[in-house]
């Protein structure tokens, strides 16, 4: 479709960004690129190893010892100078920012150390050590619901930290009567937009005035100011918080990098320098934020034509190991639209929210639409399936009928405007899904696996500020007062010469606010956007803002730029006044153009935009009595829609719904099992489009991240908690050779509810991509129950059914590792030139292992049957420090000796056990054979499996040439050494190490 | 070179954008830190340091390298090229650069510094490469914003506008 903006206007026109010569030089300034205080510190943090242990205790001693180290701050600190973070729902439990006396997750942080430059930090973070009492992990939402599973926080007596039911409408009775009831089970996963620039955050502590001061690339909302100034203790006033001018993209994630301004508060206060900490990329998959994984059962009573007459929902959300603000927000943002673009008068909803060694989770782009997304979509074309009914038909008979619009939901969202029929259509024709039908037609002939997938979704965007507390129940949402509206907020100022200054608290991460900022404010002046100049970073001490500030549930076109307009009108309105004066006509006859005001009935008649502007500064008494001034003029905006839930729990979740209409065609191989997307289109009607370029880099990034989602990217968790996916050779994001270009299509419906008709529309496709791909392949492959991310080997396992029954029957399966960590074995031999009773004095020589071990400390003798060693290990981007404990027995001097050990460092835990046996080669010579198996957990295990194996590969073949080295020659790395860096440790003892 | 020893700072010098500088860089210090936080240069984005995201590349000696995978130290000698030295003049964006404005070629621009490089050195040593070579390097580089469409029409835009400068040449 082409878009015609309006003639004359700068809105709707996409006109070059304001922000890119500074990106695209190097002068964009990051938070890590802004100048900071002399003698400022920097902070590293040492995290957790484990999924669930209980912290016996930590003994910083060393660490404070080491080069540059001001201090070490750990969760005795924080207690005692900080209160527990608000938790979202009325339950017993803290939510701290850093570990206290447990530890819940990989990745939390311990202590956080404080040192002269990061390096030296880094090396002091090693010596902090952490005795761990390990205990058994849950990371299933379901498993985590159940009588004996491990349970988080002992104060809320199991894992279950809320739960509430919702009826709306007669849904019993729509089931009971309906002909058919189908239903669909998902499992969503977690995954998250990681964002390219990692957190950052610089803090200051004035104990004069007990006031902090923090720069952090944080996003908003900025309610969260107050979560943060109330742990810190301090009013709200005393609690300056600061963006930088630029933030490398973010998607909802850096929402989460509050916790870390509490601990750099405190870490600047108790070190009394500021302190600055930037994240890396290992602390940023590990422990930033996690989008919430959901178990959904979504059941549907359906009449044999299709038409859906009830729907019920049965959410089980997994927020990780605390309940953190705004969490459980994730769970609700949808709650109005439950029943996504169609109209369905009966809903029943139950929503349990459960809490898992997993990171804890938030804000993430799409934030609950895929999660309710991906069951109803995929259960609409269930019901095609079952029904012998086309899925478009399916789609169709269920839309909220056109002419219905504003059109109140049965949970009780008020669907602002559309057409949703008239844009399905338009997309079905102009998209070409004949087209695509005729080439899954000519696939299938052939043989090829090919399918089609759609989705239909409505895109909720300026999120009310109180439907979070549709979580609580009326009578505790009596209590706490009511919560409501979403207030944006514009400032525009004019300067002595005429010079017009856009400001709001929206604090972009790359969307170009600035630059739609100075196309709405040019219009409302009848300015070049080049004249004006737009500051969107938040400065909490001297801005206009509040708590629904920031960047997020796509509101900037509909309410911040609503608000910026509204500025623009208002002061439009009293220019004109001071107009009318110096040009002697009326204010309405005055109007504002290229720069100039002019009267409209002679044009000719005119006055720079600069004199008139400029009068308040340098003549006020000239004004006219009607106008105070024109030097600035703030706007807060909130729209009367948005009001708090109702005693029905009924709630208008969203005050824009947008809508969209996707379909595609995918093929697949039938040998590899890896989908490639042939076509994908996308429909959208976002309302009034402002910026159309903008528009479609929004649908392409949110396709290009809800295509990883929906066939890349997983968090993926070992049943003790450790964490998987640990680095960007783990965490697979899509490179320009897996995204296509999305066919992209508009619709333009107007909001009535926003002052420039526009919609979100940067959330959309993460919210119907990983459905509507999902049906594709499940359209392709007749497969009913897919789970994300549909990697190539999950389709090949689907594509391949049950393996066929050996003929032969295997050796007994191996055990799963103890705890569920990683689990290595491994066998191999060398031979040495030296008698057997030689390599077994060598072998038990704690002087020569800790010669002949790569990487060693020391070898300590504690018995003749025990031993210590201190080992730095490295395998790939992974490298850290372990002590290993190891005991000795079954001696049988000098045939063979089994190990047995543990160890623990800050990168994870292991224990193994191996059988070492001597044999005499004759002439002085004897071969050394060893097998083992080990498991280990932590970040070690969140390595790659080639990378683990390739590294320990090299670790034992390191330690069998230094101890044929140190035996006289010989030879070294006869058979396979498979093994693992942990256990490269353990080995060390005898042969292994490093 | 001089053996470096593990406690003291070293002296490093080396070419950058053009030119010569010598600063103080301990053994173990990362070529991005000395680039943004010693010298200033801050263009150079660091996203993962571990070689996978490519936002740090910067060319040495014309080759596109992870400035995150360096040792200062390893600039010794070396010319190097960052963003900073992509403009023309001040104020003036390289055709590469201004086609990435004119097609919305980034959005928060964080790991377009890593991109130009690449792509600057690409077109610099093989400016008829087909746009599946294009690709080829840009997959080198995540862009978490963009979908990269938009990329790859800038960098054809661009090598068409080069081409055609140099036959006017």
């Amino acid at each position: 479709m082409t878009i015609n903006p309006s003639a004359g206007r700068w809105t709707g026109r996409s006109v070059p960004r304001v922000e890119d010569a500074a990106l695209l030089s190097g002068r964009a300034r990051f938070v890590d690129d802004l100048p900071t205080a002399a003698g400022t510190l920097y902070a590293a943090i040492v995290r957790s190893p484990h999924g669930h242990a209980d912290i016996r205790s930590i003994d910083v001693a060393d660490a404070m010892k080491s080069a540059g180290v001001a201090a070490v701050v750990t969760g005795d600190d924080i207690r005692r100078l900080t209160r527990s973070m608000t938790v979202g729902v009325k339950a017993d439990v803290e939510c701290w920012p850093i570990a206290t006396d447990r530890v819940r997750y990989v990745g939390e942080p311990v202590a956080v150390v404080v040192a002269a430059d990061r390096y030296l930090a880094e090396d002091a973070a090693e010596k902090v050590a952490v005795d761990y009492a390990v205990l058994p992990a849950v990371v299933e939402p379901v498993a985590a619901l159940s009588g004996d599973a491990p349970v988080l926080h002992p104060s809320l007596g199991g894992n279950l930290i809320n739960e509430r039911r919702f009826s709306y409408g007669d849904p019993d009775g729509a089931f009971a009567s309906a002909a058919h009831r189908i239903g669909i089970d998902v499992t969503y996963p977690r995954n998250s937009c990681t964002p390219i620039e990692t957190y950052g955050v610089v803090a200051s502590y004035d104990p004069g005035e007990d006031a902090y001061d923090i720069l952090a690339n944080f996003q908003g909302p900025f309610s969260i100011h107050a979560v943060v100034a109330r742990a810190l203790n301090v009013p709200g006033n005393r609690m300056r918080l600061r963006t930088p001018p630029s933030s490398g993209g973010s998607y909802g994630i850096k929402q989460g990098v509050f916790p870390y301004m509490i601990l750099m508060g405190v870490a600047a206060r108790i070190a009394g320098r500021p302190v600055k900490w930037i994240e890396d990329r290992l602390e940023h998959l590990a422990a930033s934020v996690s989008a919430t994984n959901r178990v959904t059962r979504l059941e549907a009573a359906v009449e044999p034509d299709g038409r859906i007459t009830a729907l019920s929902w049965d959410q089980i959300e997994d927020c990780g190991a605390h309940l953190r603000a705004p969490e459980p927000a994730t769970l609700y943002r949808m709650h109005g639209n439950m029943t996504g673009a169609y109209a369905i008068d009966n809903l029943a909803i139950r929503n349990r929210v459960v809490l898992t060694n997993k990171t804890p989770t938030g804000l993430n782009r799409g934030f609950g639409g895929p999660q309710i997304y991906f069951p109803l979509e995929r259960l609409m074309q269930r019901i095609a399936r079952e029904l012998g009914l086309d899925p478009l038909a399916v789609i169709r008979r269920n839309l909220v009928p056109a002419g219905s619009f504003p059109y109140r939901t049965a949970s009780g969202a008020l669907l602002d405007s559309g057409d949703y029929q008239a844009a399905l259509d338009r997309a079905v024709e102009e998209g070409g899904l004949d087209e695509l039908t005729r080439r899954r037609d000519e696939a299938r002939a052939e043989g090829r696996l090919y399918g089609i997938g759609l989705a239909a979704v409505v895109e909720p965007s300026v999120s009310n500020m109180g439907y979070i507390t549709t979580v609580l129940t009326p009578g505790q949402r009596a209590n706490a007062g009511p919560k409501n509206g979403a207030q944006a907020t514009a400032t525009i100022a004019i300067d002595p010469l005429g010079a017009v200054s856009v400001k709001v608290a929206s604090v972009p991460q790359g969307q170009g606010h600035r630059t739609v900022l100075s196309q709405v404010v040019a219009d409302g002046l009848g300015l070049d956007p080049a004249a004006i100049a737009v500051v969107a970073d938040v400065d909490t001490g001297r801005d206009a803002w509040s708590i629904a500030s920031g960047n997020y549930s796509s509101r900037f076109a509909p309410a911040v730029a609503g608000a910026a307009k509204l500025a623009a009108d208002r002061l439009r309105a009293k220019l004109a006044e001071v107009a009318a004066g110096q040009l002697n006509v009326a204010a309405a006859d005055v109007d504002f153009s290229g720069g100039r005001a002019l009267s409209r009935s002679n044009p000719d008649n005119s006055v720079s935009f600069a004199r008139v502007a400029a009068a308040a500064h340098w003549a006020p008494g000239t004004l006219p009595g009607s106008v105070d001034q024109t030097i600035r003029e703030t706007v807060f905006w909130t729209p009367e829609q948005l009001d708090a839930p109702n005693a029905e729990d009924e709630v208008n979740s969203s005050l824009c719904h947008g809508f969209i209409f996707d379909f595609c065609g995918v093929e697949i191989d039938r040998r590899t099992g890896e989908v490639r997307i042939d076509r994908y289109v996308t429909m959208h009607d976002c309302g009034t489009i402002l910026h159309p370029a903008m528009v479609d880099g929004q649908v392409r990034g949110g396709f290009a991240q809800a295509l990883g989602a929906a066939l890349l990217e997983e968090f993926a968790y070992g049943a003790d908690g450790s964490f998987r996916s640990g680095t960007l050779a783990d965490y697979l994001i899509p490179t320009v050779m897996e995204v296509p270009d999305p066919v992209i299509l508009h619709y333009e419906s107007p909001s009535p509810f926003t002052p420039l008709g526009a919609k979100g529309v940067g959330e959309g496709n993460c919210m119907s991509t990983p459905a509507c791909i999902a049906n594709a392949v499940a359209d392709a492959i007749g497969a009913d129950d897919l789970v994300l991310p549909l990697s190539p080997s999950r389709i090949a396992g689907l594509l391949a059914g049950e393996e066929p029954q050996p003929k032969v029957t295997p050796k007994p399966a191996e055990k799963a590792a103890p705890g569920g960590g990683r689990k290595l074995t491994g066998e191999g031999s060398a031979d040495v030139a030296a008698s057997r009773e030689d390599v077994w004095r060598m072998l038990l020589d704690p002087a020569t292992l800790s010669a002949i071990i790569p990487g060693s400390h020391g070898v300590e003798k504690v018995s003749d049957t025990r031993f210590t060693a201190d080992v730095t290990l490295g395998v790939g981007p992974v490298k850290g420090r372990y002590k290993a404990d190891i005991e000795l027995s079954d001696l049988d001097e000098p045939n063979g000796v089994t190990l047995t050990g543990r160890t623990v460092g800050a990168l994870g835990s292991g224990e193994g056990s191996g059988r070492v046996t001597l044999e005499d080669l004759g002439g002085g010579r004897t071969r050394i054979a060893y097998s083992y198996e080990a498991a280990i957990g932590g970040k070690v295990a969140s390595v790659g499996g080639r990378l683990l194996d390739g590294a320990a590969r090299v670790v034992i073949g390191q330690f069998f040439k230094a101890l044929a080295t140190h035996a006289g020659g010989g030879r070294a790395g006869a058979g396979n050494m498979p093994g693992a860096g942990l256990f490269a440790r353990l080995r060390a003892l005898i042969g292994g190490g490093r | 070179m001089a053996k470096l020893s593990r406690e003291a700072s070293h002296e490093v010098r080396f070419r950058l954008n053009g030119r010569n500088v010598t600063a103080q860089a301990p053994a173990r210090m990362l070529l991005t830190d000395l680039l943004r936080h010693v010298l200033g240069e801050t263009g150079t984005h660091v996203g993962c340091e571990h070689g996978v995201c490519g936002a740090c590349t910067v060319q040495l000696d014309g080759e596109p390298v992870r400035a995150c995978l360096m040792l200062a130290a390893q600039a010794e000698g070396a010319d190097i090229r960052t963003v900073e030295g992509l403009e023309l003049a001040p104020g003036a964006l390289s055709p590469l650069q201004a086609a990435f404005r004119e097609h919305f070629a980034l959005q928060c621009g964080f790991c377009t510094a890593g991109i130009l490089m690449s792509l600057d050195a690409l077109l610099e040593r093989a400016p008829d490469a087909s746009e599946e070579t294009i690709r080829e390097h840009l997959s080198g580089h995540l862009c978490r914003c963009t979908g990269y469409t938009p990329i790859v029409k800038a960098a054809l835009a661009a090598q068409a506008q080069l081409k055609e400068e140099a036959a006017n040449a």
